[in-house]
């Protein structure tokens, strides 16, 4: 792989705007950046692209101040520059849409965009200038945001706008997008991606972090490709494929299936927005019509945290040796739905039933008991203890087992055979049974929690974000051992927020909105748009007939 | 420039073991100039300090007389707070085990002893365990705070003790000896409900030290080895883990309160049993040894059999500190020299975890956390 390394500036007008040399940032042994080269030139989105974990954020986060570099250079338009703290990046006029927007909730979006900066009144604010500033740039850029709505009533694509906002009216000339896509539905990020080609175009830098390849390809001027901190090779998005940023992301070629699923592609990769896949490549369905469910929920409703109801009337139903899919932007009753399945929380109504087995109301250990496994959205901090060892976790929910426990004692030696036997047949890479779980790899805690839920031979499966923020070797595995379960008959339930994972992992998708069941769709019959417009709330109806039509055909 | 202390992940085991040794040295300079500048001979002073505790006559004996109250609440508190269930109820849990073990003691004094103690030791773990489920139970069912609850019921526990011998005709009070009419004072107990100590020349290890010795290994193992330690120390260290893996939390919590208020009360009958035989409300109450059994637990890191080695440690410092005493060395010295010793101790151990750094960054130790630094951004 050719790494295209622009030329050293000699001129001070054709510096780039921002130049980044030998970056190296070390965290505790852990090498995040290690000499890093990049740059930004005005009016280019230079998407920086990598695996989880590949130093794309730390990168950018030394960009910003968070972090000071063991090493390397930082030159805003050809002069060198010191970045100590956030502070320091937003005076050269950089600006960061960070993962978690950064919005006092209570407050207008007007308050939030001049919060911090002097007024033209002096100590009054001047709300009317700042509404008429905010209406002008959301012309200009066509992002649609009402000045005097409160933050905590707009949704999350609004709250990002409010973000963008903030660095325009700051006037930024390089804005970091950190992973912008993630939480946005497939409309608006077809809108966010119109906006920031504006902002290109009206001559300011862009650096677009994400390791969706789609995106990657369909924004960017050039691409630079990270790899375990180091820099593989920067290429001009008109000389980039699919295929050459993957075997650049991974280190290696793989074959075109493995690529969709380790870039969290469903086989749709061709298309940016809505292209239906080729027939044929959607994973071939199990004839399970016949086989009566394992899981059934019927009229489901959830607390959620605020009190309100996260679940409402929601019903679904997972036969043996099926998977299917639960999608929707996050916050939209998910989590809450796995977690009253598992146990984990309360139902108010409604009923959840394992294999004939009422399960309502049951603690997650009898829920486990009657055959339910589950892999939490959030495992660091439910699915194991980040401080026990790793045979310790791999027993978390077996301590109550015979063959571990006797007369209230742990048999160790048994423990150990039965980890021992986990760890190599999960491929669980730990240099031994007694290393702290906290660390592990993301991918490998994964690996560790999958094997002791399967390692039960679960009746029902429930996978909460199955492969959110792990590396793409781990992810790969996961999906195949979920298929191996639904070869054996499991009824699989996952649970995710990445659309490309569900479209390729799933028999069935329900899209989610508000609390219940929006719609059903098939991966082989329905497109990414069609499931899209359900995520954003729009009833099924019209795309339904369409994909009935097309069913039929 | 901000000072900012981080944890240390790479600290090397041997570190970890001289540590505390380290901490001693330093601790002794640090006392050896309080003591110069206060115009006193410091290895004298120490070499006064060895004598008292260990060598003289009866100086042995006399620290294990203070060391066994520090063992059993020491071990109460261990427990308790290895499950972050903060009860710092162990000084009143002791006093209820005293009020137990003595009403027990002087009911059953007829008997042969060998029944005498055994109910003695029963009764001041019931009461001591049954005190403790105050709080437990509050805290399990009702969530209120096990701290003040516990810390509250200390001084209800105080009062109990003195409405039985000053201000009641109760069961406990001697209302007969000519001594008790000057001045009020319990019933004391029959020979048959004194617990004979070991013993090894002139040296008595008293009976109870030997009991929470026994009950001090059984607790590493109930951590260790069995399942409700397992669950346990998952609750303490993630409760969210806990809940996804389906345990009893609320009845663990209250296990783990009846056993500490248990080994409390069994400290407080050993007192009735092993050295005071009456039940004394004022020579507890100054004792304050629930409270010194946190720093004795502290000190030993939670870990049980640590906590053996501390109790007889500050048990000789306590011994000591009570032969120094006198019109030219002040008791406040002593506990300035107590109290540059835990200061050493424990700063020591946080050293030994941690690590100060200068700067203004934020810092990720663990790969986690590197990890999470990049999927946070």
């Amino acid at each position: 792989m050719n790494a295209t390394i622009p030329a050293e500036p000699t001129d001070r007008t054709d510096a780039p705007l921002l130049e980044m040399r030998g970056i190296t940032k070390r965290f505790a042994g852990v090498v995040a950046n290690d000499g890093v080269d990049f740059d930004v030139q005005a009016g280019e989105v230079h998407s920086l692209f990598g695996e989880n974990g590949a130093g794309k954020s730390t990168l950018m986060r030394v960009l910003y101040g968070f972090h000071r570099p063991d090493a390397g250079e930082i030159r805003m338009h050809g002069s060198p520059v010191t970045i100590g703290s956030p502070a320091d990046a937003i005076r050269h006029g950089i600006g960061m849409i960070h993962q978690h927007f950064m919005l006092v909730n209570t407050l207008s979006v007007a308050d939030n965009v001049a919060l911090g900066l002097p007024s033209s009144r002096g100590p009054l604010t001047d709300p009317g200038r700042v509404s008429e500033r905010i209406r002008e740039l959301s012309e200009t850029y066509h992002l649609r945001v009402d000045p005097n709505a409160v933050v905590w009533q707009l949704s999350v694509g609004e709250r990002q706008r409010v973000e963008i906002l903030k660095a325009l009216y700051r006037n930024v000339a390089l804005l970091i997008l950190d992973e912008p896509t993630a939480v946005l539905t497939p409309q608006e990020v077809d809108d966010l991606i119109a906006v920031l080609r504006q902002m290109a175009q009206d001559g300011k830098g862009l650096v677009f972090i994400s390791h969706k390849v789609r995106e990657v390809l369909g924004l960017s001027t050039r691409i630079t490709v990270l790899r375990h901190g180091h820099r593989v090779g920067t290429l001009p998005a008109s000389a980039a494929t699919r295929d050459i940023l993957v075997e650049m992301m991974v280190g290696h070629a793989l074959a075109p299936e493995r690529a969709a699923v380790a870039t969290g592609e469903a086989l749709s990769d061709a298309a940016i927005v809505g292209l239906t896949p080729a027939a044929g490549q959607a994973p071939p369905a199990p004839a399970v019509a016949t086989t009566p469910p394992r899981l059934v929920v019927r009229d489901l409703t959830v607390p959620g945290d605020r009190g309100t109801d996260a679940v409402r009337g929601l019903g679904l139903e997972v036969r043996g040796g099926e998977i299917v899919g639960i999608a929707g932007v996050s916050g939209n009753g998910q989590r809450e739905l796995a977690e009253a399945i598992s146990g984990v929380r309360r139902s108010t109504s409604g009923s959840i039933v394992l294999d004939g087995t009422e399960l309502t109301g049951a603690n997650p250990a009898r829920a486990r008991a009657v055959g339910l496994g589950y892999v939490p959205e959030e495992r660091t901090r439910d699915g194991v203890v980040a401080d026990f060892s790793v045979a310790e976790n791999l027993l978390l929910v077996d301590s109550t087992a015979p063959a571990f426990s006797r007369l209230g004692f742990l048999r160790g030696r048994e423990i150990r055979r039965h980890c021992q036997s986990l760890v190599e047949a999960f491929d669980i890479r730990t240099p031994s049974l007694d290393t702290p779980t906290r660390t592990l790899s993301g991918g490998n805690i994964q690996k560790l929690i999958m094997a002791r839920e399967l390692s039960r031979e679960p009746r029902v499966l429930l996978v909460a974000q199955p492969t959110r923020g792990i590396d793409v070797a781990a992810a790969r595995y996961i999906h195949e051992r979920l298929r191996e379960q639904r070869a054996r008959g499991t009824a699989v339930l996952i649970v995710s927020e990445d659309l490309d994972e569900v479209m390729s992992l799933a028999d069935r998708i329900l899209v989610m909105y508000e609390g219940s069941v929006i719609g059903e769709a098939r991966p082989d019959a329905s497109t990414r748009a069609e499931i899209g417009l359900m995520m954003a709330g729009i009833r099924p109806d019209a795309a339904n007939a369409a994909a009935a039509a097309r069913a039929t055909t | 420039m901000t000072l900012r202390i981080e944890r240390s992940l790479d600290a090397p085991r041997w570190l970890r073991v001289a540590l505390p040794f380290l901490s001693l040295i330093l601790a002794a300079i640090l006392s050896g100039i309080v003591l110069e500048l206060s115009g006193h001979d410091a290895l004298g002073t120490y070499r006064q300090i060895y004598s008292a505790s260990l060598t003289s006559t009866g100086g042995l004996t006399a620290t294990f007389v203070y060391a066994t109250p520090l063992l059993f609440t020491g071990l109460a508190v261990a427990i308790a707070f290895r499950m972050r269930v903060w009860n710092i109820g162990g000084e009143g849990q002791l006093y209820m085990g005293a009020i137990g073990a003595s009403g027990v003691g002087l009911l059953l004094g007829g008997w042969s002893q060998p029944l005498v103690i055994v109910a003695m030791m029963a009764g001041g773990i019931v009461a001591g365990a049954l005190w403790a489920m105050i709080p437990g139970v509050l805290r399990a069912y009702l969530q209120t705070n096990e701290i003040l609850v516990s810390l509250m019921l200390n001084y209800v526990a105080g009062l109990a003790m003195y409405l039985l011998i000053y201000d009641s005709q109760s069961f406990w009070r001697d209302l007969t000896s000519p001594t008790a009419l000057v001045f009020p004072q319990g019933k004391n107990l029959l020979p048959a409900a004194t617990w004979p100590g070991i013993q090894l020349g002139s040296f008595t290890l008293p009976l109870g030290f030997v009991v929470a010795t026994v009950l001090a290994v059984l607790l590493f193992m109930l951590v260790r080895a069995t399942r409700f330690g397992f669950e346990m120390r998952v609750m303490a260290d993630s409760p969210n883990a806990a809940r996804y893996a389906g345990m009893r939390t609320k009845r663990t919590i209250l296990a783990v309160m009846a056993i500490s208020g248990a080994l409390a009360g069994l400290g407080g009958a050993s007192q009735i049993g092993d050295f005071g035989h009456v039940l004394d409300p004022r020579g507890l109450e100054q004792a304050q040894y629930g409270y010194t059994g946190i720093v004795v637990a502290a000190l030993a890191l939670y870990n049980p059999l640590a906590v053996v080695i501390v109790s007889i440690f500050i048990g000789a410092l306590t011994n000591a500190g009570f032969a120094l005493q006198g019109p030219s060395f002040p008791s406040g010295l002593v506990g300035t020299m107590e109290g540059i010793i835990l200061f050493s101790v424990l700063g020591g151990e946080i050293l030994g975890r941690y690590r100060l750094r200068f700067g203004r960054e934020p810092r990720h130790v663990t790969p986690l956390d590197a990890a999470g630094a990049e999927a946070d951004a």
